[in-house]
């Protein structure tokens, strides 16, 4: 009897979805991470590769960032065997950054099975970050089985409902968001009417000028809800944010940097630091995207996200693990 | 040694079954004779196959993970649920009464299949 494996299935050339041709597309595109600069509230971008030739004062603030995301400790499979050693280069990338980032943000899946023991590890490995200061919202894969509680127990201290929660730092106004919990069938992401009665409360006392961060794990705009890349009532949570002058969005999920501006609000997806994940539609499905050893890290990242208060300006950086 | 080949011939017959007719969804709805009969489910690339499976009331559906990618299989009004299967997990379920039981992943909410218990 054979017993089929994912590794002998993608070694089909007509099973993984990825022609040749799609492939390097898939690397083209992966090779552009990006650094965002807002200026006056309006986001710029600029390719990653143009980062390294950049000025350390053009990357000067004074509040700077990283955003890691869906580690998916645990995860053993050949699209990403090593996913101890690649968030362990992410967290190297962050210990070399020209300046050092105030805390670091984790969007979700941080494990893969809602194991105690994978969250043991990341925690262990941010232990050697040059913040201890660590954010996190959960992605679906951090409260598998139990509802988000051992989640709760772990990360939720000060937050509210399933652990959704905010914090001011240096004039700009953060709020971590929870879109992985009480999916219902056909959906998306679901924030529910409890976070959003929150939400709307937590940010009606602030002026319209103070620049608002929102994280959530799942993007909070339709990136392809075919794949259940969307959050079926963010558009009712981005209501609440329309009176802001600059609000940037923050999510993972997607396992690839992305970023769109509607608005007054700038939307970005984070790469993974575990393993990348395909184009919208441009696989039968959006599972593990397995590329050569040597490209992988290419496709993996972190997100530098620097404030300069004075000059109003929020500069994203995504950048890969090589 | 006796107690792996058992299984293992087991294993083979339920393929047989399974891989004997044209039609997944025909095969499943006109299982053998026995009435502790098993129907697999197959969970790939994000997706259930067969999407629709009809069957006499008390079957067995065996759900099989073949994505690198836990998921689960829950009852659309919570009838059964699964833990979280990791790749090459299993759930099974046996439907006692006749009915359709819409279900989904609650991971990844847009795989959505049912199961028509006659």
């Amino acid at each position: 009897m054979k017993v089929e494996t994912k590794e002998q299935r993608f070694d089909e050339p007509d099973n993984d979805g990825i022609d040749r041709r799609g492939f390097l597309k898939c690397m083209a595109w992966a090779g552009t991470g990006a650094l965002c600069v807002i200026k006056g509230g309006v986001l710029n971008s600029y390719a990653f590769g143009r980062v390294a030739g950049m000025r350390s004062h053009e990357l000067q603030g004074d509040l700077s960032f990283v955003q890691i995301s869906d580690s998916h400790m645990g995860f053993d499979k050949a699209a990403s065997p090593d996913v101890i050693g690649t968030l362990k280069a992410a967290v190297n990338k962050i210990n070399a950054l020209p300046v050092a980032p105030a805390f670091i943000l984790h969007t979700g899946d941080i494990s893969h099975l809602s194991k105690p023991e994978e969250f043991d590890t990341v925690d262990q490995l941010l232990k050697s970050a040059s913040t201890q200061d660590v954010f996190f919202v959960p992605g679906e894969h951090d409260v598998l089985n139990d509802e988000g509680k051992q989640y709760l127990e772990r990360y939720g201290k000060g937050s509210q409902g399933s652990g959704w929660h905010s914090f001011d730092k240096n004039g700009v106004h953060f709020a971590g968001l929870v879109n992985v919990l009480n999916l219902k069938a056909g959906g998306l992401g679901s924030l529910g009417p409890g976070q959003l009665e929150w939400l709307e409360k937590d940010v009606q006392h602030l002026s319209k000028s103070t620049p608002i961060v929102v994280f959530a794990h799942m993007p909070l705009w339709s990136v392809y809800p075919e794949w259940g890349w969307g959050t079926e009532d963010s558009a009712q949570a981005l209501s609440y944010l329309k009176r802001f002058g600059s609000v940037t969005v923050l999510n993972g999920h997607i396992h690839q940097t992305m970023q769109k501006v509607e608005g007054n609000i700038t939307f970005h997806t984070a790469a993974s630091t575990a393993f990348p994940q395909p184009k919208p539609g441009e696989a039968p499905s959006p599972g593990p995207m397995k590329v050569p050893a040597d490209k992988l890290r290419t496709l993996l990242g972190v997100t530098d996200v620097n404030y300069v208060r004075g000059k109003h300006s929020l500069a994203v950086v995504d950048s890969n693990l090589v | 040694m006796m107690k792996t080949r058992a299984r293992m011939s087991g294993v083979a017959i339920l393929l047989a079954v399974l891989t004997a007719g044209p039609m997944p969804n025909i095969l499943a709805a006109t299982p053998p004779a026995n009435s502790s009969s098993e129907v697999a489910v197959k969970i790939d690339n994000f997706s259930f196959s067969p999407a629709t499976i009809t069957v006499p009331a008390g079957t067995t559906v065996r759900w099989t993970n073949r994505d690198d990618i836990p998921h689960t299989v829950v009852s659309d009004d919570k009838v059964f649920k699964s833990k979280a299967l990791d790749t090459d997990e299993a759930f099974t379920y046996t439907f006692t009464k006749p009915g359709t039981y819409g279900y989904f992943c609650s991971i990844h909410p847009k795989m959505i299949a049912k199961v028509v218990v006659q």
